[in-house]
């Protein structure tokens, strides 16, 4: 599979502080990936280096083949990007902006007019496009965003903090719209601290601390690696043995008792059936239920275990 | 594209490529639509062509009496006042400044308020596109504004006068445009450079016209006294006065509107022979009154001039400096 993104150990400092450290992200063509973490982790400064807009420190990047730092009209071309909380023109119509991005980009006026109500309908701006976008609402400027993003048709499209602002419907509503990026082919970067938010519409993920990507994988995998058991099952359960029936159950790597009668317990897999038939041979199942743990787990779990390594070799 | 991806990442790329201009007409367009159509130009318009029409009326009314005696009679119009209104010319040089500062005080530290600086620049364009686009289209908006005015005194020049400007008036006319061009141009690139160094519209906006009421109000008694400091007549002589009136102008000459104004006097008044303190002894044979051709009068205002387009270029260049340096983050 191709590269869409590649960067060799990125880094931005401002004097001494250090925005971006020894990066090496890989983008694969096609794929959504999620650039998550913190406010202040370096999402946002990585972006503008892959789009030319601030200059690495060391390091060097390829977006598409090209070099954003000596080649940014080439990236920009080629890369459509939404910063984080977009704005627009307000005394200016949905319409006449997006007609000053067409500009920018080159575009013939015709060429300009049917892309503009192409995207528009596309992201059901239609009706209002000849409204001030000083009227529009958060939900509203973020569809425009899109819109303005994929005005260029772009290659990649890089989203910084998409979800941010908006109520959870409109929210949902964009992550769906982001997955018809992938659908058409668009490789999408996604940056956003909204970690559950985001998982379900990203391929690979990236989590971000302090300037570096600390874990890199697909969400499955992050959870694997992470939590040991990707599974959390709840068990509620009478009788006198319960807690070690469920230790010798296959693929449960750990067990603590909440309450009187309900256990917590992880496992690698979804254990739950054999759970359910030990129990039952051993005493009274009253409850029983899954949950994924998601990405916001994985992070905090993260940085406990880094903290209490830290901890330990002291 | 496969020699791009050839080159290996750790081999500096040559200098940055593509035009810095890419771009630049889209954005000239569209700021100068902006301009044309905002509320903000149109009240300084309106107040600009109101304040022509009353001066020139006025102008009109003080000359009609010496029609026929004076063979720069368009000229007047410019330069005539009639209490309580000053002339055209003293208004427009307290006009143009506030216009100037107008058009350029929330450039750059609007889009970073509006949050379109880092959409914008995500279009392939370089900054260089961004700022002289904007520049250049606050230019053009003064030139327009300023051409209408032009337009307007002398057609009522010609409605009321019922003369027809000779040809080197007109020449006169076009050059003092060109000069006023250029001192809104001061203006602009100064409240643009604010636009750039202050996040808040508001201090950039306050900033620019301080420094105009410093030239515009202060800086010609500052001049005054620190000459009269610097060079006392202790004895009265000519020297001495001379000395100081030297020193005065030497001072009140860093100030854009004394350079402007000089320009002004010498472009419209084709009677002005020169600019400093003159001794008698220079005028010997001169016949006081006679008007110098056009290329004379325009060698007077020369460095004026030049200072005018000098001050406009620097300024502008900080400006350009400063804001490729500047965080697209706000």
């Amino acid at each position: 599979m191709s590269l869409a993104v590649e960067t060799f150990g990125l880094s931005k400092r401002y004097g001494d502080v250090v925005a971006v450290e020894d990066l090496h992200l890989r983008l694969h063509a096609g794929e959504v990936f999620g650039l998550l973490g913190p406010n202040g982790s370096g999402k946002t400064t990585t972006i503008l280096m892959l789009l030319g807009l601030t200059e690495p420190t060391a390091g060097s990047a390829r977006v598409l083949g090209w070099d954003p730092t000596r080649q940014p009209l080439e990236v920009k071309r080629r890369v459509g990007y939404l910063p984080d909380s977009v704005g627009f023109y307000d005394e200016l119509t949905a319409w006449e902006n997006l007609r000053y991005t067409a500009a920018l980009n080159g575009l013939s006026s015709a060429e300009a007019q049917s892309r503009i109500g192409e995207v528009l309908e596309r992201m059901g701006l239609l009706e209002v496009a000849h409204r001030k976008v000083g009227t529009f609402s958060r939900g509203m400027k973020q569809r425009l965003g899109l819109a303005d993003v994929l005005l260029k048709r772009p290659q990649v499209a890089i989203l910084d903090e998409p979800t941010l602002g908006l109520d959870p419907e409109a929210a949902l509503e964009f992550l769906a719209l982001i997955r018809t990026l992938k659908r058409d082919g668009l490789t999408v970067l996604l940056a956003s601290h909204l970690l559950h938010q985001v998982q379900s519409v990203c391929d690979r993920v990236g989590l971000f601390h302090q300037g570096r990507m600390v874990l890199e994988g697909t969400v499955d995998e992050l959870r694997e690696r992470v939590l040991g058991g990707a599974y959390r099952i709840h068990v509620e359960a009478r009788g006198l043995e319960v807690e070690r029936v469920l230790r010798e159950v296959p693929g449960v790597v750990r067990v603590s008792r909440t309450e009187d009668h309900t256990y917590r317990v992880e496992a690698r897999h979804d254990c739950r059936a054999e759970i359910a038939r030990r129990v039952v041979a051993t005493g009274e199942l009253l409850a029983l239920t899954v949950d994924r743990p998601g990405l916001d787990e994985v992070y905090a779990r993260y940085f406990q275990q880094v903290e209490s390594q830290a901890g330990g070799a002291a | 594209m496969s020699t791009e991806v050839a080159r290996s990442p750790a081999q500096p790329a040559p200098r940055r490529e593509g035009s810095p201009w890419t771009g630049l007409q889209a954005v000239v367009a569209k700021e100068l639509a902006d301009h044309l159509t905002g509320v903000r130009m149109q009240i300084l318009e309106t107040l600009m062509l109101l304040t022509a029409v009353g001066t020139v009326y006025a102008a009109t009314q003080s000359i009609r009496q010496t029609i026929g005696e004076d063979p720069f009679l368009f000229l007047r119009l410019f330069t005539t006042a009639r209490e309580p209104l000053p002339s055209f010319v003293g208004f427009l040089g307290f006009l143009i400044p506030l216009t100037a500062i107008a058009l350029g005080f929330d450039a750059i530290n609007g889009e970073y308020n509006r949050r379109t600086l880092s959409r914008v620049l995500s279009q392939p364009i370089y900054r260089d596109a961004l700022i002289l686009g904007k520049f250049l289209a606050g230019l053009a908006t003064l030139a327009i504004t300023l051409v209408a005015l032009w337009v307007v005194v002398t057609g009522m020049g010609l409605f009321v006068l019922g003369i027809p400007p000779g040809g080197e008036e007109v020449a006169r006319g076009l050059l003092f445009l060109v000069a006023t061009l250029a001192y809104a141009g001061i203006w602009m690139s100064l409240s643009m450079l604010f636009s750039t160094l202050f996040r808040q519209p508001a201090t950039s906006a306050m900033t620019a016209i301080a420094v105009w009421l410093l030239f515009a109000v202060f800086w010609d008694m500052l001049a005054a006294l620190t000459s009269q400091a610097l060079r006392p007549t202790q004895y009265g002589g000519v020297a001495e006065e001379l000395a100081q009136a030297r020193l005065h102008l030497l001072l009140a000459r860093f100030s854009p509107n004394t350079l402007y104004a000089e320009t002004v006097i010498a472009l419209l008044n084709p009677a002005v022979r020169s600019l400093g303190p003159v001794l008698i002894t220079q005028l010997e044979g001169a016949v006081l009154g006679t008007p110098l051709p056009l290329g004379q009068s325009l060698l007077i205002v020369w460095p004026q001039f030049t200072a005018l387009v000098a001050v406009v270029i620097l300024l502008f260049a900080v400006t350009y400096v400063l804001f490729q340096r500047q965080e697209v983050r706000a």
